[in-house]
């Protein structure tokens, strides 16, 4: 009996002493061999922390840009627009806004992320994500790899919202709702899905991060978002005619004290839309953060310093027009310039889309309402331009050679040929623009009717579409 | 009883009310209003274009008053409104058929 006690008591002390090490693991090791594997585990614990941290500043930076970037739309977008038109249009036109964040959403959820971001062909994404199916909380590591898919998905969103809301300040005061909405349901999916996809989506023709044949650079959505919306607008304006009374008739803003805060909204948004394209917290975005600003307040003072020359008074709707006219010219070149030379395309932006709106406009007669060709479309084109002219390997190393080295990007970088690059990129956007936005009026008039008749124009669209009066002061 | 209605520049209505309280006028009803008589509106600028506006903001101010009331009304406002420049406005005096005050019925002069 007491030897087998005695027994019990060797083989427990021994499989205890077994146990011990495994169970401290601050005891110091007794021998090499059984350390390695500990260290190991808890190396890859810090590290998986350390990218848990990474991840969670990320991800909280790029939520807080997707409510940037909505917010431009509603209220910034709204306010804007609808300052400029006449009291008796002020509930519809921000209805145009505010309705897009509804529908291009549902879009957007059932296809028009696949349409864009799943691989695909060079000029158009997949259906893989149809419903959403496999967008959730793992990263994409080819667009962000730091936050969750579902992130990346929601923030494009906005995008994808706002760009048509641009479009309806080219038909303004004229547009029947009903056809609006069919419109802009063909549009994404037949103008913005294909160039968003070009130019950001794994495989786009366009694309200069993911190996695109023609690499266009493009920060933010130059051209994907202003030259497509600016240049559909003008192909709008004509199709649709001018508004009844134009050009003799004034029709000055009911409110550009609305106006003013819409266009704030829009810049405060434009920091979530351009240094948000960074799609990190990183430096990256500080960048862009800062470029958009300089851009926005260049151009503001340029428009202003434009007028006051022209006109003898600087008037308060023009350096409002000259700071969203930067910040459309800023955006595809956000992330690749630097401050100074986000001065200058400010600087230039400001005048040159003054003299769009003011003399090309009134040369050529269009009743762009709003001026979206003037502000977005040639500030767009102007900004995608320069973006060639200016980029810099020293803001971001986009393009790298066979070892991994970084080249010149720009013209002032080096590369000159960057800029024909811009051109073709552009002129993808201008073609899908007009011949995509031709074929859907023609079709939407032919299904719906696009314009309002007279008597609901005079009576003015609140009334005559959505039997309401935006201002009850009376009451 | 006659009837005093009188546009002027919205710059000089306070100096206008007062004048009319002093000389004891007790009840007014004032108004803002647009037009023009033979001045010439403002040019605002829209995109770079240039656009008349020529209905101007002017106050419109109506008192019934009696007759006897009505002269010195007229001489006060005259007083308080005059700049000497275009823009000024107008004073026009009709004569009422009836005044009633609505809480008790009163009618005619004591109405006022």
């Amino acid at each position: 009996m007491q030897r087998i006690v005695s027994r019990l008591m060797l083989g427990l002390i021994l499989v205890c002493s077994l146990l011990v090490p495994a169970g401290f693991a601050q005891a110091p090791p007794t021998a090499g061999a059984a350390a390695a594997p500990q260290v190991q585990a808890q190396i890859a614990t810090l590290e998986q922390h350390v990218a848990d941290a990474r991840s969670a500043g990320d991800n909280a930076w790029m939520l807080v840009c997707a409510a940037l970037v909505l917010m431009m739309t509603g209220p910034g977008l709204a306010l804007f627009y609808s300052g400029l038109v006449r009291k008796k249009n002020v509930l519809a036109t921000m209805m145009q806004s505010f309705i897009l964040m509804g529908l291009v959403t549902v879009l957007w959820a059932f296809f028009g992320y696949s349409l864009v971001f799943h691989e695909g062909n060079r000029f158009i994404g997949g259906l893989g994500y149809l419903f959403l199916h496999g967008v959730g909380a793992a990263p994409d590591p080819d667009y962000a790899a730091t936050i969750p898919q579902q992130t990346f998905m929601v923030y494009q969103l906005m995008f994808a919202i706002i760009t048509p809301a641009l479009i309806t300040g080219a038909f303004a005061e004229r547009m029947k709702f009903k056809a609006m909405l069919l419109f802009m349901v063909l549009w994404t999916i037949i103008v913005y899905d294909p160039m968003a996809h070009m130019v950001w989506g794994k495989g786009g023709l366009l694309n200069a991060s993911l190996g695109g044949a023609i690499p266009t650079l493009d920060f933010a959505g130059g051209t994907v978002v202003h030259v497509t919306s600016g240049v559909s607008a003008l192909v709008c304006a004509l199709y649709l005619g001018k508004r009844l009374g134009f050009p003799k008739e004034p029709m000055p803003p009911h409110s550009v004290v609305l106006s003013v805060i819409g266009a704030c909204l829009l810049w405060v948004g434009w920091f979530g839309f351009n240094a948000g394209s960074a799609l990190a917290a990183g430096s990256l975005a500080t960048s862009a953060f800062v470029a958009t600003h300089f851009g926005a307040a260049a151009a503001a003072l340029g428009w202003a310093a434009a007028e006051w020359f022209v006109s003898g008074k600087a008037s308060v709707l023009g350096a409002i027009s000259g700071a969203v006219a930067g910040l459309v010219a800023i955006t595809p070149a956000a992330g690749f310039v630097g401050p100074m030379s986000a001065l200058a395309i400010g600087a230039i932006a400001g005048v040159v889309c003054y003299l769009m709106v003011t003399r090309v406009k009134s040369k050529f007669g269009y009743d762009d309402s709003l001026d979206v060709f003037g502000v977005h479309g040639a500030g767009g084109t102007l900004g995608a331009l320069l973006t060639g002219v200016f980029a810099v390997k020293a803001i971001n190393p986009i393009f790298k050679d066979a070892q991994g080295t970084a080249t010149a990007v720009g013209l002032i970088d080096g590369h000159p040929s960057q800029v024909l690059n811009q051109c073709v990129g552009v002129a993808f956007a201008w073609v899908l623009g007009v011949v995509g936005t031709l074929v859907i009026l023609k079709v939407v008039d032919w299904a719906v009717g696009l314009r309002v008749t007279e008597e609901q124009e005079v009576q003015g669209l609140d009334l005559s579409q959505h039997g309401e009066e935006g201002y009850n002061l009376e009451a | 009883m006659k009837k005093i209605e009188a546009i002027v520049q919205p710059s000089r209505f306070d100096a206008v009310k007062s004048a009319l309280q002093e000389v004891g006028v007790e009840g007014m009803t004032v108004s803002e209003v647009r037009g023009h008589g033979r001045q010439k509106g403002h040019t605002e600028v829209y995109r770079g274009s240039e656009y008349t506006v020529d209905l101007l903001p002017k106050i419109k101010v109506e008192m019934v008053v009696s007759e006897t009331l009505a002269v010195s009304a007229v001489q006060a406002i005259l007083r308080a409104a005059k700049t000497g420049k275009i823009g000024d406005g107008k004073i026009f005096v009709t004569t009422v058929d009836e005044a009633i005050r609505i809480r008790n019925e009163d009618r005619g002069e004591a109405a006022l």
